[in-house]
């Protein structure tokens, strides 16, 4: 059991899991495995929370109802594993800001939830706008080879590297 | 068996919920729970993201094939526009580079006690979500539909067996993820 508690697999090890994993999705659920939609229906019962059933009447809602369903479950499923996988390699640490923004932006906590907010929030909308995320377009839709999902993965990293190159580069400077 | 649990509600909960653990381990072990290893793909200093991402989809692309040929899958490629897929993909390459997690490793690095993933990262994500929910109607009359070509594959775009292509773009895939541990990346 010594590999449940390494530090770190081999990239390629863990990609092989992970392709596997979005194969069983279609196996034992004929469904695509993504991740983002599980955000969206938890704003939606959040909102249905704060403001009522008339949330419901919302087109988007209507189209997909703001409720728990297995992409959900994987969702919180990934907390555990990664909850069990950390804790098995003695990493699990509560950490606020990450080394590499510290060396950019500082060690200040309130900096970088906030820029995690920013940048959440263009997440959370592009993964809707662009019809899913990095697992259900980038893994799951490319290994279909979709259309959407090749040129939705090859913009989110164009988007990325771009704003990741902008913005450590502003810091440097 | 397998028609059981596709139409159990609650047996798709616990499936979803098994596969969840996995992947979320898988995510954890990968290393790209951390931002330092996914800002550093998109500073194309840590190529660490792209190799779980390929040989996730080399992987991935031949098993589903292979039991698609069995007829034990069928595919459910998602309908796309260039309106939608592009654009919305480059909205999500903003955010996926301020906030250095996507919706899968947000999760897997609050597993792993990383508190901006959580209280900036998860909070922002929904946020961001519900403001697309308040302008879906809008955007759905417009933008997302300019240059649809909906559920599409790139087999049926070329009107060839998918094996034709499937075989190939898993080569390349490898032999790209070859080059770079060749460059030492």
């Amino acid at each position: 059991m010594h590999w449940l508690m390494m530090a770190r697999w081999s990239p390629y090890v863990a990609g092989t899991g992970i392709g596997l994993l979005a194969c069983a999705a279609f196996l034992f659920l004929d469904r695509p495995l993504g991740c983002s939609m599980a955000f969206a229906r938890t704003s939606g019962m959040i909102e249905k929370l704060l403001r009522g059933p008339k949330v419901l009447q919302k087109a988007f809602y209507r189209k997909f109802p703001p409720a728990v369903d297995w992409e959900w479950m994987l969702v919180v499923g990934i907390v555990v594993g990664a909850f069990i996988s950390s804790a098995l390699s003695g990493q699990l640490k509560a950490t606020w800001v990450p080394e590499r923004w510290a060396q950019a932006f500082g060690p200040s906590a309130i900096v970088r939830v906030g820029a995690a907010l920013l940048g959440g929030i263009f997440v959370g909308f592009g993964a809707r706008w662009a019809g899913g995320c990095t697992s259900g377009h980038g893994i799951s839709g490319t290994l279909q080879l979709a259309v959407s999902s090749w040129i939705a993965v090859l913009c989110f990293f164009a988007g990325g590297i771009a704003t990741a190159m902008l913005i450590f580069r502003l810091a440097h400077s | 068996m397998l028609a059981g649990v596709r139409s159990s509600k609650g047996a798709q909960l616990a499936v979803g919920l098994a596969i969840g653990v996995c992947f979320g381990f898988c995510l954890q072990k990968g290393a790209v729970t951390r931002y330092d290893v996914i800002i550093g793909q998109l500073l194309l200093r840590d190529f660490t993201v792209v190799k779980v991402m390929l040989s996730a989809v080399v992987t991935g692309m031949l098993a589903v094939h292979l039991l698609r040929a069995l007829r034990l899958v069928e595919l459910h490629p998602k309908p796309g526009s260039l309106g939608s897929s592009a654009l919305g993909g480059l909205i999500f390459g903003v955010g996926f580079a301020l906030l250095g997690y996507c919706p899968g490793t947000v999760a897997g690095a609050v597993g792993s006690g990383h508190l901006d993933a959580l209280f900036g990262g998860v909070t922002g994500i929904m946020l961001g979500s519900g403001f697309f929910a308040a302008a879906y109607p809008t955007l759905d009359r417009s933008v997302l539909s300019k240059g649809y070509f909906g559920e599409l594959t790139f087999p049926q775009a070329l009107k060839l067996n998918p094996w034709v292509l499937v075989l190939p773009a898993a080569a390349v895939l490898a032999a790209l993820l070859a080059m770079i541990e060749h460059a030492g990346l």
